[in-house]
């Protein structure tokens, strides 16, 4: 557990890559198996592990520690798996176990059996092994560390043996502890056998489109679709049972059985995940009911009806259609449609244009709901895993923004947690401030700073962990979106609000009122 | 027996012995003062006669130029000294940095121990920290949580030595405070073995030179501000936490930057600083050596100068033992000083 806990350490304070791949390489090299595979699984996220909740965290404390000063120490260190590790009594326990037998442990351990599994091995460990396995257990590594990367740094190991693009392709076919991955990345093995299984492939992503490349794209060139506003989802239904991934490679099927049970084909497809009303695509937040649901009830299921609008064809009867330009794989996938006509599914349809003009045009007009802006794919790109550049660009539509006023501030959790970083801001109604979004990400570590003194000394009062201040900082809120909402006092919510700049030049009282906001609701 | 409260007292100007007619520590300017070690927020600027020891009125001289003492008295540890109104007074290693001290006060029949900052952990720079049986023990409680717990410094600099050989290429900056931690960290690397030279930032040459001379021996020490780029390539740097973020550090290239101190416990805190590599060394007491002092001097009552005072005096007593917290304001605490 040792070098696993250092290899995490290490990790979450190394903000270069550079860093990062050579750590997880040293790490991947020198560890044993399977020692190394689980390590690889914690930090891809592989790893199925009883997952134990903070309370039991608390009560184990609280058996060796004094309430009052565990309490202290928690608000002092701000995180909990830390302030437990830290606090926890050192015993000359000689360190705990390799990874491999913890995590076996864990996986063989019945639920009653865990909190003194747990102790005994709080109790062999130091405070960085303890807080390692308490992370583990609290299924929060937070190391800054992709699967991607992770492959990177197994790739730089492999030494020419394995590119990433090949590791990635038999990678959701493996499983931890990957002691067939090894052997092959290490020279010892053929590559694992990719096929089979309904098993995830890697997704073709786009860069979003700037300006420097407006020129490039032309009707001869380049294809263009609407990019929908639910989440990106692929249909694995090479073999049986079929399975609904995510775009990061999540199994979502038993959160969408509504999809499943139209899928009676073999084929693996790209598509959006929508909720749809009639012929209406309904807004994100319909999509998230069904997203916060892992099993969902009749009700739910027939008041968010969710449907899949595809995008691609990546393989159809076992035949893999990725190297073929998008043009002959969108010929294939209308053609298979047509034939098919699954439930539940439609096709996302193209944008025709007659030049860059027209679908700047179309951009800027471009405003309903569902739509989050353009994708444009270039009509001989083969299906690449990752972003290639040049091949597809995403162009979203631009972001609204308002200029809000500072209202709450919040302390944040873990690393912001001694920060004011969580930000209430509202507008001006009949010369009083209606809250209208909470905003906690879009700024930079210097504007964090600048932020949290700024709340420290405009305090005007307290509770708990949040302060009021003083209405007098503007915020430019960026956000992709309003709707209606009867949970808000304002009567809206913000979809994705962000920082977007500080106003310290301006005065609040020339802030915007709540009427510029609700003229934006569509 | 006169209960010290009766002739120790606090005032704005901090802790006062009326027999002795002289301040332990002074906050502001004053006329007669003990100084327990030259840190800058305990060793203050304009006093006209300071008791301290030898090493400690060295580095005072040296760091505060007209600020210094007009007159300065020397006194060994152990030495007895009669003060003022029948008061007997003596030093004791703290452990701190060198020269640090506790002072021994007795009038009347009752004891009191002054410690100032101190820890247990071993030093080679300076003489170690000696526990006194005293009737009030007056601390610190800089690191007084039970998160606080310094890991052995060995491991500390072992986990250094190992960064340096994965990454070969980058330059290593360790953020330490001028007096004390710098020595300490220079004197560890020397001890695991590191021969090569160490780099300084220029604010901590002066300080080296005199640890040297009050017989310190540091090795290999070469200025950094006057290296070439190329020099500095996978080299071990040291400078105060605040050039970290400094201009300064722009001559090195995609450097490491390290942070020693016992604030670097706590991940938020590296975190909010940009550290790559925390460093867990820290001169003063952590929960346990706190906790085990206050037992090995047996007094009844602990006064708490500084720090987290609520959290040790709710330990304390619930061992049975009386604690006041001082509340004395403008000892510091931040990392960008001694801890």
């Amino acid at each position: 557990m040792k070098a696993f806990a250092a290899l995490l350490e290490r990790l979450t304070f190394s903000p270069g890559r550079t860093a990062k791949i050579a750590l997880l390489r040293q790490y991947f090299a020198h560890q044993p198996d399977p020692d190394r595979g689980y390590g690889l699984a914690a930090i891809t996220g592989t790893l199925a592990l009883r997952t134990a909740r903070p309370a039991l965290l608390r009560e184990l404390a609280a058996e060796r520690s004094d309430a009052t000063l565990f309490a202290w120490s928690y608000d002092y260190v701000g995180d909990l798996a830390e302030t437990v590790a830290l606090l926890w009594p050192d015993s000359a326990g000689g360190g705990m176990p390799g990874l491999a037998a913890v995590v076996e442990a864990l996986q063989q351990t019945a639920k009653p059996a865990l909190p003194a599994l747990l102790a005994g091995l709080l109790d062999a460990g130091d405070a960085s092994e303890r807080l390692a396995l308490l992370k583990l257990i609290t299924g929060g590594l937070r190391v800054g560390v992709s699967a991607r990367l992770a492959k990177v740094a197994l790739a730089a190991l492999a030494e020419g043996r394995a590119s990433v693009d090949a590791i990635d392709e038999v990678w959701h076919a493996q499983r931890p502890p990957y002691g067939a991955l090894f052997a092959w990345i290490e020279g010892r093995a053929p590559p694992p056998e990719a096929s089979g299984a309904a098993h995830f492939r890697p997704p073709m992503l786009a860069h979003p489109l700037s300006a420097a490349e407006h020129g490039a794209i032309t009707p001869a060139l380049y294809r263009a679709e609407w990019k929908w506003d639910g989440i990106r989802v692929q249909i694995a239904a090479a073999s049986a049972p079929a399975r609904l991934f995510s775009r990061g490679a999540e199994d979502i099927s038993a959160a969408f059985p509504d999809v499943l049970a139209a899928v009676d084909f073999n084929a693996v497809l790209d598509g959006e995940l929508l909720i749809r009303h009639g012929e209406r695509i309904a807004s994100f937040a319909d999509l998230q009911q069904r997203l916060n649901r892992k099993a969902p009830g009749a009700k739910l299921l027939a008041q968010y009806p969710a449907m899949v609008r595809l995008y691609d064809i990546l393989f159809e009867a076992g035949e893999d259609l990725r190297p073929l330009p998008f043009d002959a794989r969108r010929a294939r996938l209308e053609a298979w449609f047509a034939r098919i006509a699954p439930a539940r599914m439609d096709l996302s349809p193209l944008v025709p244009f007659a030049d860059f003009a027209a679908l700047a045009a179309l951009h800027a007009a471009a405003r309903a709901e569902a739509i989050e802006g353009l994708m444009l794919k270039r009509r001989d790109s083969a299906y690449l895993a990752g972003r290639v550049r040049g091949a597809w660009w995403k162009w979203k539509r631009d972001p609204l923004r308002i200029d809000a006023v500072l209202m709450y501030a919040q302390r944040g959790h873990g690393r912001r947690g001694s920060f004011y970083s969580d930000y209430t801001f509202g507008l001006w109604r009949e010369g009083v401030l209606v809250p209208v979004g909470k905003a906690y990400a879009g700024y930079t570590d210097a504007e964090l700073l600048l932020l949290d003194r700024w709340i420290r000394a405009h305090t005007t009062a307290r509770f708990g962990p949040v302060r009021e201040v003083a209405p007098a900082l503007v915020l430019e809120i960026a956000f992709d979106g309003a709707q209606r909402s009867s949970r808000h006092k304002s009567g809206v919510a913000l979809r994705f609000p962000r920082i977007a700049r500080l106003r310290m030049d301006k005065p609040a009282e020339e802030a915007d009122h709540l009427e510029v906001l609700l003229r934006l609701l569509a | 027996m006169a209960h010290p409260e009766t002739w120790l007292k606090v005032t704005p100007e901090g802790l006062y012995c009326v027999p002795a007619g002289c301040y332990i520590d002074p906050l502001r300017a004053v006329d007669r003062a003990i100084i327990t070690h030259a840190h800058a927020d305990h060793a203050r600027p304009g006093h006209r006669a300071v008791l301290a020891s030898a090493a400690t009125l060295a580095i005072m001289q040296a760091r505060l130029g007209a600020g210094a003492p007009a007159e300065g008295q020397p006194l060994g540890y152990g030495e007895r000294l009669r003060l003022g109104d029948d008061v007997t007074l003596w030093l004791v290693p703290a452990g701190h940095v060198l020269g640090s001290a506790q002072v021994v006060l007795e009038w009347h029949g009752s004891r009191v121990v002054v410690s100032g900052d101190y820890k247990r952990a071993p030093d080679p720079t300076c003489a170690a920290f000696e526990p006194v049986v005293c009737d009030v023990f007056v601390t610190e409680a800089t690191f007084a949580l039970p998160v606080f717990r310094h890991p052995p410094p060995a491991r500390e600099i072992a986990r250094l030595l190992a960064s340096m050989a994965l990454f070969p290429e980058r330059s290593h900056v360790i953020g330490c405070y001028a007096l004390g931690k710098c020595q300490r960290l220079i004197a560890l690397l020397r001890a695991a073995g590191w021969e090569a030279p160490i780099w300084l930032h220029g604010a901590l040459l002066p300080l080296c030179a005199l640890y040297e001379s009050l017989g310190v021996a540091l090795g290999d020490l070469r200025p950094a501000s006057a290296a070439a780029k190329a020099d500095l390539r996978g080299a071990l740097v040291l400078a105060p936490p605040s050039a970290l973020a400094d201009r300064w550090a722009r001559r090195l290239d995609d450097p490491v930057l390290a942070l020693a101190s016992g604030w670097m416990q706590v991940r938020q805190r590296a975190r909010a600083r940009g550290i790559e590599l925390p460093l867990v060394i820290s001169d003063h007491a952590d929960w346990d050596a706190l906790n085990a002092t206050v037992d090995a001097v047996a007094a009844p009552e602990v006064w708490v100068t500084h720090g987290r005072e609520e959290a040790l005096i709710h330990a304390l007593g619930l061992r049975g033992i009386r604690g006041r917290a001082l509340r004395l304001l403008g000892y510091d605490e931040e990392e960008d000083t001694a801890a």
